[in-house]
């Protein structure tokens, strides 16, 4: 079977008996919790937000299920809280976390190395390089997290994650079903049971190295022994693409680290280069116990390694950045956003906003979002902005990441006494990550119906003084709404409800485009839909085979040139 | 075979142009031959229109996922800007299917088949089976259109050009 490194993993757990699995999504981790879905004798849930999914899957563990945590590094952000004291508790069941890492920011918010993270947490880490390994290092993970009372954490990046192999499968083994136990000095963490785990904890990191140091998931294979490179993850396999014939110490068990297992390669192999993506974390653990080597120029930990850098990484040179030439991503065709936006930009206000297929309208030419760091920031960076600004700042975000930690924000805004406008993008999905659904939308990952979250009555509840819902597709009342809303003295929600365009299919007539009228102003244009172009002689041209005739362009046309 | 036999396929578009079924494809072919296969890409915004490439690797033992730069033994671009950008992907001695590309729209009238009538004209030179593909092909795509599929794949295999 040609299985994904996400698909390889589920398979894995569902092979070593898994329960329970708990995630949000986000790419390229998303595809986990779905494969795990297709089990039926997993209990497989998209929770609303990772904090959420970190806390179901650790406690249905406890009480003696195999249960996983699986979210992008950026989610493993959100789920810190429980993660950093879940060392402490430890597991009943084994617990696996995985972080699936976005080296070079393919798409997300930033870059950052969780293999960090579990040092900091203090779990041990596993790093397969393939998708074969995504599969079977899952054995090994539960093993260690039963025997040693830990979770451990599986870190694959994108290329690990996204990238499709052929797998053996299996059958499915029922393992791992522990009795749940009342333990309080174990699972309740007040001041003095916490002191006296943190003792356990270190206990546990050193049987864990020692564990460590004997694990065959590092493996020393010794060729051509004048040359050799320590390595972890996808980066083992561009080095091994490029330089067949070097020795190679592959780190699959990275935190405890193997010190005795590197300084035995140190001494077999003459000249060492590690290679490693993102942070010098390999680097760090040899250069504390005395291991000669050689590593990349610090401006490799830049963006995601390729194997065609290794030579010249060898070499010692400087990264050279080069511009993305990629096409850009844009909104679909008819999609309710793009409305939004081009009565948000009309009006030039400021627009906070966050993650989504609605952060696409920050980029030019629609221009019309100005902010996004993390899920839910698009309400609270509102109210910081609008402390700043009093006027004309609108904050924007999606249903499934309102559910996700927008709530908390909106409650803030009513309780400190903020006034102005939310809009709420309502697609009935979560759009960007694939599709799935969320608890606004009533229906859940197995495709069962869930009691639907009615977003109108949570803002009530929240403290919104209006929240009205419309239809963003009529423009000319979303303009006028959002023109009484956004500098009236009350704390009002729009919440612009239309479904995405990859969900519903119908289709309306495209519009008419009457060349006799058109002034060649481009207005048109500057709503950036992929169905609408400038031909070879300066007028338009509309795709009818894109178009879904949601007749925003007529909106904004002043000269009868496009219409209904 | 050793792993210095991988044989390096790019497939390069847009969104919604069948790269990634087109790679999919072309990935189980190579594993009904019997090869290690593998498939790397990044797909997340594809759907947004944004560029799909997909590195498809096969042969006795496949280690990295990406192609390194100038070892694509084959080029099979969807979209013309797309290949400009990808082209020094290339091997010295690789071959580009981007004349196809012109030809597969003038054969292929349905725009929806020309990823696979370029698939077709792929095949001809690789070391897999005609049965392999048929049966790739017959599992990936929906049966609804499995006759114009395959009467796309067979017009690239059949077709004779510059390459």
């Amino acid at each position: 079977m040609l299985l994904s490194g996400d698909e390889a993993l589920a398979r894995g757990a569902y092979e070593e008996g898994l329960k329970v699995a708990a995630s949000y999504p986000g790419t390229p981790a998303s595809e986990i919790l779905e494969s795990l879905a297709g089990f039926k004798e997993i209990d497989a849930q998209w929770s609303i937000n990772e904090k959420v999914a970190f806390e179901v899957a650790l406690s249905s563990s406890i009480g003696g299920l195999r249960s996983l945590y699986a979210s992008k590094h950026v989610g493993l952000n959100v789920a810190m809280d429980p993660l950093m004291t879940s060392s402490y508790v430890g597991v009943g069941a084994g617990f696996i976390i995985v972080s699936c890492d976005d080296p070079g920011i393919h798409s997300s918010q930033n870059e950052q190395d969780n293999r960090l993270i579990s040092e900091v947490a203090k779990i041990p880490l596993i790093e397969p390089s393939s998708p074969a390994e995504a599969k079977e290092f899952v054995k090994t993970a539960f093993e260690v997290s039963e025997d040693f009372d830990t979770p451990v954490m599986i870190r694959l990046t994108t290329r690990i994650a996204h990238t499709k192999e052929d797998i053996a499968i299996g059958g499915r083994k029922e393992s791992g079903i522990r009795d749940f136990k009342i333990d309080v000095p174990k699972y309740v963490m007040v001041p003095r049971n916490a002191y006296k785990r943190r003792i356990e904890i270190e206990k546990r990191l050193a049987r864990l190295k020692e564990y460590s140091e004997n694990s065959r998931l590092n493996k020393i294979e010794l060729n051509d022994k004048s040359f050799g490179f320590i390595a972890s993850g996808v980066s083992y396999l561009y080095a091994k693409e490029m330089y067949p014939d070097a020795s190679f110490l592959k780190i699959g068990f990275g935190f405890p680290f193997p010190e005795a297992r590197a300084l035995e390669f140190s001494k077999k192999v003459k000249e060492i280069f590690v290679i490693e993506e993102l942070e010098p974390f390999l680097e760090r653990k040899l250069r504390e116990i005395g291991v000669k080597f050689k590593a990349k120029h610090p401006s490799y930990r830049i963006g995601e390694l390729r194997p065609e850098y290794i030579p010249g990484i060898i070499k010692g040179g400087e990264k050279k950045e080069e511009a993305s030439t990629a096409r850009k991503p844009v909104l679909c065709p008819g999609c309710p956003h793009r409305s939004v936006f081009w009565v948000l930009k009309k009006i030039k206000a400021v627009v906070t906003g966050d993650i989504g297929c609605y952060t696409l309208g920050a980029l030019p030419p629609l221009g019309a979002l100005h902010t996004c760091l993390c899920m839910g920031a698009g309400i609270t960076f509102f109210e910081g902005i609008k402390k700043a600004l009093k006027k004309n700042v609108a904050g924007v975000i999606g249903d499934s990441t309102f559910v996700h930690t927008g709530i908390p924000g909106l409650i803030n805004l009513s309780y400190n006494n903020t006034k102005g406008l939310i809009i709420i993008l309502d697609n009935f999905t979560t759009a960007m990550t694939g599709n799935q659904p969320h608890p606004a939308t009533g229906i859940t990952i197995k495709g069962e119906s869930a009691k639907r979250l009615v977003l109108e009555d949570i803002c009530a509840s929240c403290g919104a003084d209006n929240v009205d819902v419309i239809d963003p597709h009529n423009v000319k009342e979303l303009e006028k709404l959002v023109k009484s809303r956004i500098n009236e003295d009350a704390l009002s929600v729009i919440i612009a409800r239309s479904p995405c365009r990859l969900i519903e299919k119908k289709r309306a007539k495209a519009p008419l485009y009457k060349r006799e009228n058109c002034k060649k102003c481009y207005i048109c244009l500057s709503i950036d839909c992929p169905a609408l172009k400038k031909s070879a002689d300066g007028f338009i041209y509309i795709n009818e085979e894109l178009c879904v005739g949601c007749g925003l362009c007529a909106e904004t046309c002043n000269f009868e040139a496009i219409t209904r | 075979m050793n792993k210095k036999d991988a044989v390096n396929i790019l497939f390069c578009g847009t969104g919604g142009q069948g790269v990634l079924k087109a790679s999919e494809i072309c990935g189980w072919a190579a594993l009904f031959g019997g090869f290690h296969v593998k498939k790397s890409e990044v797909h997340g915004m594809a759907q947004r229109g944004g560029s799909v490439e997909s590195h498809l690797r096969f042969g006795g033992d496949v280690l990295s996922p990406l192609i390194p730069k100038g070892r694509a033994d084959y080029l099979v671009s969807f979209d013309k800007d797309e290949r400009d950008r990808l082209k020094d992907f290339l091997s010295p001695k690789g071959v580009d299917l981007i004349d196809y590309l012109e030809q597969g729209k003038n054969l292929v009238k349905d725009g929806r088949y020309i990823n696979i009538f370029l698939l077709g004209v792929l095949s001809k030179h690789l070391a897999i089976e005609e049965k392999n593909w048929l049966r790739a092909i017959e599992n990936i795509l929906p049966s609804k259109h499995l006759k114009e599929n395959r009467e796309a794949f067979f017009k690239g295999r059949e077709t004779r050009g510059s390459v």
